[in-house]
């Protein structure tokens, strides 16, 4: 299974997680972002260029509770939630953002 | 505060450690291969016959058993608990650190 | 009920995490590390203890690469990060330290240098006594 990202193929498990996470670009973002019927805007970028900085230096994704302290540092406090996550990210900020930044499935919960 | 000991003194530092970082006056318990410590005559037993002054010392019986150890050959000063035994020491000491 | 509540939000327990164990060799200290993270969620007090071998968890310069094992030492920023986090908070009184024993250190010819995150050196004794003063121990 693989995405086709102008003209070349990127790799993918089963629930779409990209396989690879070095082969990720902004293109294959917008192409898992539209299968997953998220319209990516500004702030879902920062969302995700935050998941890919953080997994970057520490090797794991973010626990949601660091994702919502994340956004209200970049977005004010009105939108330091879960709330505001859930509406960006409708089926989860963890699994779906993550998906879309090309880091492998969060295995946890918190 | 209870320690319990699961690894032979032959094989690990887990007893070494644990009389290193256990405070005078907590409990240890020797359970699974860490029973092999409570026997007299072996080129291990000194360090349980010194702990004794410091500490309580229980030895899981069905562990020895299991492993054909005679229970009459025990380091003097250490008392054998079933697994009711075991239950209760956990319940009164609160704390347990598990020395793997 | 309301009142229930509260109190219960209010409990602060002690945990203390003893990792005993090298890194790689068995999954010890990778689910160890994976249960202080979790725990860091619900806001408690929390000692990162690394005794005997478990010094090694944090010794500088891992490249598991030529293992083909997922290297697991960046992870331990982010136990530094919440420890930043709880010194900085001024709304909780949350205490969290990152402890290596000195007598486990000096016997592997190692010194606080060798570590990656800056940690508490305490004597056995010492350790002894925040042992002794923890509700729950979780080891590996």
């Amino acid at each position: 299974m693989a995405y086709e990202v102008n003209g070349s193929a990127i790799e993918h498990d089963e629930e779409g997680y990209i396989t690879d996470i070095s082969a990720w670009n902004e293109d294959l973002a917008a192409i898992i972002a539209k299968d997953e019927e998220v319209e990516m805007t500004d702030e879902h970028w920062a969302i995700v260029n935050f998941l890919r900085e953080y997994y970057d230096e520490y090797q794991i994704a973010p626990a949601v509770r660091v994702l919502v302290k994340a956004a209200k540092k970049k977005f004010g406090p009105e939108k330091g939630n879960n709330k505001y996550l859930y509406e960006l990210f409708p089926y989860g900020p963890a699994k779906q953002a993550c998906k879309i930044a090309g880091l492998p499935k969060p295995t946890g919960c918190v | 505060m209870l320690h319990t000991v699961n690894k032979s003194p032959f094989d690990r530092n887990s007893l070494d450690s644990c009389l290193r970082l256990a405070k005078k006056g907590s409990a240890i318990l020797l359970i699974e291969d860490g029973v092999i410590a409570a026997m007299s005559g072996t080129a291990e037993s000194s360090k349980l016959e010194g702990a004794l002054a410091d500490h309580s010392v229980f030895v899981l019986g069905p562990d020895l058993q299991a492993r054909g150890l005679d229970a009459s050959k025990l380091i003097e000063g250490i008392s054998v608990v079933d697994y009711g035994g075991f239950v209760d020491l956990t319940v009164e000491h609160g704390t347990v650190q598990s020395w793997l | 009920m309301a009142d229930t509540e509260l109190e219960i939000e209010g409990v602060m327990k002690t945990f203390t995490f003893m990792n005993r164990k090298a890194p790689y060799g068995t999954i010890y200290a990778l689910e160890v590390l994976e249960t202080v993270l979790i725990t860091a969620a619900f806001e408690q007090h929390a000692n990162i203890v690394f005794v005997d071998d478990g010094v090694y968890q944090i010794k500088k310069g891992h490249d598991t690469g030529a293992i083909n094992m997922k290297n697991f030492s960046p992870t331990f920023g982010i136990v530094e990060m919440e420890k930043e986090d709880a010194d900085e908070d001024e709304d909780m009184d949350m205490v969290w330290r990152i402890i290596v024993e000195k007598e486990s250190m000096e016997a592997r010819g190692l010194t606080k240098d060798d570590f990656k995150l800056d940690v508490e050196i305490l004597t056995s004794a010492e350790l002894a006594d925040v042992l002794d003063a923890s509700d729950c121990i979780i080891s590996g």
